[in-house]
């Protein structure tokens, strides 16, 4: 079987990072100060909405209905979260079938979405296709065109082709991401220089695996980035108007149901959120954890 | 300066004719998807934007009828126009420098500190429901906290509008604005970094790079210019479209129509009055718009280096 050879990866060798291998131009004290200051003061102010969630989501019922609102929980309680089972209980569907249909949407749709992302990319990129131009740029401006209103052709489109109110209305629109192409092509051509791709082609690597064995793990910062973005919308994904079947819901719609009972399920609606919170969280910590990481770079001396 | 990066953009020159048809199979799942689900859908709205259509009964020609209401009948749509224009000449510029700012001084953090404060950044935009915090911020009442600070503190006497007064209401849907602008930008800047060769860093070093001021103009920005186009593109997109944070602090209408944009007169044409003819001229309008907005930015970027 092909292998690539070891010196294709520049990563390899920069085990170290660059920092320890000669002197970078940092900042002075006084810099560093204001830098700190500067970003804390701004990073907490934009954590607030989401420590507010959470706090809410400890509140009594009498807390939450003090007016004006209050930011901290004086006398906090689980009650909000132990009571979300019982009023899960009267859906017309058991629960795990919305976790299941969320789970199977966000996950199978995200993969997808990224593979083919990338796929288009690299033929956008590092191939001679005829056209491969005006492609890119009708995809760079489609990304400017207000999605509002191709709600109603795309529904047509929908209706067309028998997609109403089955799992495709979900994962197949979601897979073509002008944003996800752009992106990634972004990412090719500033990072894999077309030399490195012909010497493996030299070497007698098929176009398939370049693109799988040599591009991706390059630009491994940008799909891990892209699969962040994709997994955020997909998890929140409702489809109000195309999917009617109880069964083919997903957990944000269930959700909502917990919200829709007024004021007094308040606690249990923002106790719901937080716990949708996590997932994207998770997928958040793995993706820009790895991405900080890799320092993936790939230049041919 | 020869610490220009080996040419990246170039294709790779013509292989066998398998190898062709792998590109072909390659860009196929996207091409058909996206000819599918987003060229029709964007050529089908730019028809509709000649006709009258209620979204029931079936669309008749209407010539540039709803290209001329636009522009003489609705009494909406110049403050709309003129405000999307405010929104997007202050948002727009100051959201990607922002993104760009913050990444840049992020990345020179460890990578614990990297990854966390970068997590702070993009909060918002894992959070969900985030406008609840400014409407408490800003409340017209005097429990509203800003209110209540001012009054306590005895800047003021009686509690000011502050979501209600045009003079206030646009400069904070524009701050606003700006700080939900930053998710998308601001991570795919932060990965940009990553990948930019720090061989680069040390050649400059060599090639006469004698501060960080130059180390960015000359190294930094050239390597980032493709993420740079990418966060340029996301954020005309944003910043004419502001919209969703102005209906939910102000409503729609907001007095005196202060804070209206292009974008939420389009959902309330379609919305409230199905007239998806005028709401699809509207569309290609702004579209117009914003593509001029983007050449004339790419032009821009070009520059940085040189």
């Amino acid at each position: 079987m092909f292998k690539f050879k070891k010196q294709y990866f520049r990563a390899d060798h920069l085990k170290v990072s660059h920092r320890d291998q000669y002197k970078r131009f940092t900042r002075s004290k006084a810099g560093n100060f204001f830098y700190s200051f500067f970003l804390i003061a701004f990073g907490l102010f934009s954590i607030l909405p989401m420590i507010y969630s959470i706090l809410t989501s400890f509140k009594p019922l009498d807390e939450l209905l003090v007016y004006p609102p209050r930011f901290f929980v004086i006398r906090p309680t689980i009650e909000n979260y132990t009571v979300i089972p019982s009023l899960l209980d009267n859906l017309a569907v058991p629960l795990s079938r919305y976790i299941f249909n969320s789970v199977f949407i966000s996950v199978v749709t995200t993969v997808l979405h990224v593979v083919v992302a990338s796929m288009g990319a690299f033929v956008l990129s590092k191939s001679n296709v005829y056209g491969k131009k005006i492609i890119f740029s009708i995809i760079q401006f489609s990304l400017l065109y207000n999605s509002y209103t191709l709600a109603i052709p795309r529904y047509l489109i929908y209706s067309y082709l028998g997609m109403i109110d089955t799992y495709w209305v979900y994962i197949l629109p979601m897979i073509p991401s002008s944003m996800g192409v752009f992106l990634m092509k972004q990412y090719m051509d500033a990072a894999v220089p077309t030399a490195l791709i012909e010497a493996a082609r030299i070497d007698g690597a098929g176009t398939f695996r370049v693109f799988w064995q040599l591009v991706m793990p390059i630009v491994k910062p940008g799909w891990l980035t892209l699969t962040l973005f994709a997994f955020r919308d997909l998890w929140q994904l409702i489809e109000g108007g195309t999917v009617f079947s109880e069964e083919l819901k997903t957990l944000p719609s269930a959700a909502s149901t917990i919200a829709a009972g007024g004021l007094t399920r308040q606690g249990s609606a923002m106790a719901v959120t937080v716990i949708m919170m996590i997932p994207p969280i998770l997928v958040y910590m793995i993706s820009q954890g790895s991405v900080t990481k890799t320092m993936s770079s790939s230049g041919i001396k | 300066m020869k610490t220009k990066k080996m040419k990246s953009g170039s294709s790779i020159s013509r292989g066998s004719k398998k190898e062709q048809a792998a590109f072909y199979v390659m860009l196929a799942p996207f091409f058909i998807l996206f000819f599918t689900f987003t060229i029709l859908p964007v050529l089908t709205s730019v028809v509709l934007s000649f006709f009258h259509f209620d979204a029931v009964s079936l669309p008749t020609f209407a010539g540039l009828d709803n290209y001329l209401r636009m522009f003489v009948q609705d009494d909406v749509f110049p403050t709309a126009l003129r405000n999307t224009l405010l929104f997007a000449i202050v948002t727009g510029p100051i959201g990607f420098m922002l993104a760009f700012v913050l990444a840049w001084m992020v990345n020179e953090f460890s990578p614990a500190i990297r990854t966390l404060l970068s997590f702070l950044f993009y909060a918002p935009a894992l959070t969900g429901n985030v406008y609840f915090i400014w409407k408490i911020l800003f409340s017209g009442d005097s429990y509203g906290y800003l209110n209540s600070t001012m009054m306590s503190l005895g800047l003021i006497v009686d509690p000011i509008q502050w979501l209600k007064s045009p003079s206030y209401a646009l400069p904070i849907i524009m701050i606003v604005q700006l700080w939900l602008s930053l998710g998308i930008t601001f991570l795919a800047n932060i990965s940009g970094l990553q990948n930019v060769n720090p061989e680069l860093y040390e050649a400059g070093a060599i090639d006469g790079v004698r501060s960080r001021w130059h180390e960015l103009w000359y190294i930094t920005l050239p390597s980032m210019r493709e993420i740079l186009m990418f966060g340029c593109v996301m954020q005309i997109q944003s910043a004419f479209s502001v919209s969703a944070v102005a209906i939910e602090l102000c409503g729609y209408p907001s007095v005196n129509n202060s804070v209206d944009t292009i974008v939420s007169l389009l959902t309330d044409v379609g919305n409230a009055r199905y007239e998806m003819g005028y709401a699809a001229a509207i569309s290609v309008f702004l579209f117009i718009l914003m593509a001029v907005t983007k050449n004339l930015m790419f032009k821009l970027i070009n520059l940085a280096g040189k």
